[in-house]
């Protein structure tokens, strides 16, 4: 493997690792609004609205995915300079 | 962590790391990985009713990321996805009724057991096959000096006669899939969509394990749409599937939030990954994983343990 190949490797390497820091502790902090804001409500809306429950379970994954997805595609530009892939 | 839904105790770290290897699978091949997930979540001690729903929920979560990373990419066919979903719920309510039948008759579990050994060992030997003459066929013209694509997103197979032959079957409507590159005729797409909604109603998960290669083989598509149109199909009917489970209480959707963050970084990366890849070397990188499919359901059958 020629030089380039291995410092481009390298700058991948150390990108991805800041990316993943990053991205962990969004989602620790994530993880306790999320159980703390709508755990209580979910298990409610669960036992008592069924349907109401299995619709916003739905928009939610949905939600989440496409938030999640935004966010990792601006971590990988902002780490690799503009690029995404 | 306490988990209230489904009242299991689990650790987040373990949902996100599972979430993060099903979504690394499920960007690269096109699956669900259910075939993980469902084990995963049973072994910390997961009712199996809540493993499947709480899976399906992920999936469309995973789904969602990886497919519009596929479509960034140009890799998903929007139309067709479209189309197939509506085939793809049909055989889904089909092969649930048939589990009802085979549940009536007192012997599901040995032919379900039965049925999928045969459906996964027979696509990764065909698949094997088939990957096995194509890559020698191009290290054959490479020898010969007569390289014939050089783009990432090439595809060739050596079964393109048997598809070709398929495409012969021109019975109306015909439907032209511009970024697919193919004219078919829609019943033949309904018919690979139920067929992969059976399997998914019958056996569980979302039966990308035969949709994929049946888009390469039998549409005709290219390995790298084919991957990105069953993401995108699997938003759908896996969408439609969680409804379903829920409304019967088989969903934790916290569980699924959180694997769905770990997913969310695996799913991009395994869409990005198959850039590098020529459209024969993700399929042979495919074979395994029916047969893992086959090895927990072999498990099953004799241990009696439900993996």
């Amino acid at each position: 493997m020629n030089p380039r190949s291995k410092t481009a490797i390298r700058k991948t390497l150390r990108a991805f690792v800041i990316e993943l820091l990053i991205y962990a502790a969004l989602v620790t902090i994530y993880f306790f609004a999320v159980l703390h804001f709508l755990g209580g409500w979910l298990v409610q809306l669960e036992t008592r609205h069924i349907h109401t429950y299995a619709l916003v379970a739905i928009a939610l994954i949905i939600g989440q995915a496409a938030v999640l997805e935004a966010v990792t595609t601006w971590l990988m530009r902002l780490l690799r300079g503009g690029r995404s892939e | 962590m306490y988990f209230p839904i489904s009242h299991t105790q689990i650790h987040p770290a373990y949902l996100v790391v599972i979430g993060f290897l099903i979504g690394l699978l499920g960007g690269f091949f096109g699956v669900g990985g259910s075939f993980i997930a469902g084990p995963a979540l049973r072994a910390i001690g997961m009712d199996w009713n809540f493993a499947v729903g709480t899976d399906l929920a992920h999936i469309v979560g995973k789904s969602v990321v990886a497919a519009k990373r596929h479509r960034a990419l140009g890799n998903v066919d929007l139309r067709l996805g479209l189309i197939m979903a509506v085939g793809t719920i049909a055989g889904a309510e089909v092969g649930a009724q048939l589990i009802e039948a085979f549940k009536r008759a007192g012997n599901v579990n040995l032919v379900v057991s039965v049925v999928s050994i045969v459906i996964y060992v027979s696509i990764s030997g065909f698949m094997i096959c088939e990957t096995w003459a194509t890559l020698a066929a191009a290290r054959r013209r490479k020898r010969a000096g007569q390289s014939r694509r050089t783009s990432g997103k090439a595809d060739e197979s050596a079964f393109t006669h048997m598809t070709e032959a398929i495409h012969r079957w021109r019975i109306p409507p015909m439907i032209t899939l511009p970024e697919s590159g193919i004219t078919i005729s829609l019943w033949l797409i309904m018919l690979v969509a139920f067929v992969g909604g059976l399997f998914s109603g019958f056996l569980g998960g979302g039966a990308g394990y035969i949709r994929m290669p049946s888009m390469v083989y039998i549409l005709g598509m290219p390995t790298h749409l084919a991957v990105g149109t069953d993401l995108f199909e699997i938003i759908i009917s896996a969408s439609y599937g969680t409804f379903t489970h829920a409304i019967k209480g088989n969903v934790d959707i916290l569980i699924a939030l959180v694997m769905n963050t770990g997913a969310a970084i695996g799913a991009q990366l395994g869409a990005i990954s198959t850039q590098y890849f020529t459209g024969p070397k993700i399929r042979l990188a495919f074979v395994p994983l029916p047969l893992i499919g086959a090895a927990i359901v072999i498990y099953t059958l004799v241990t009696g343990h439900k993996l």
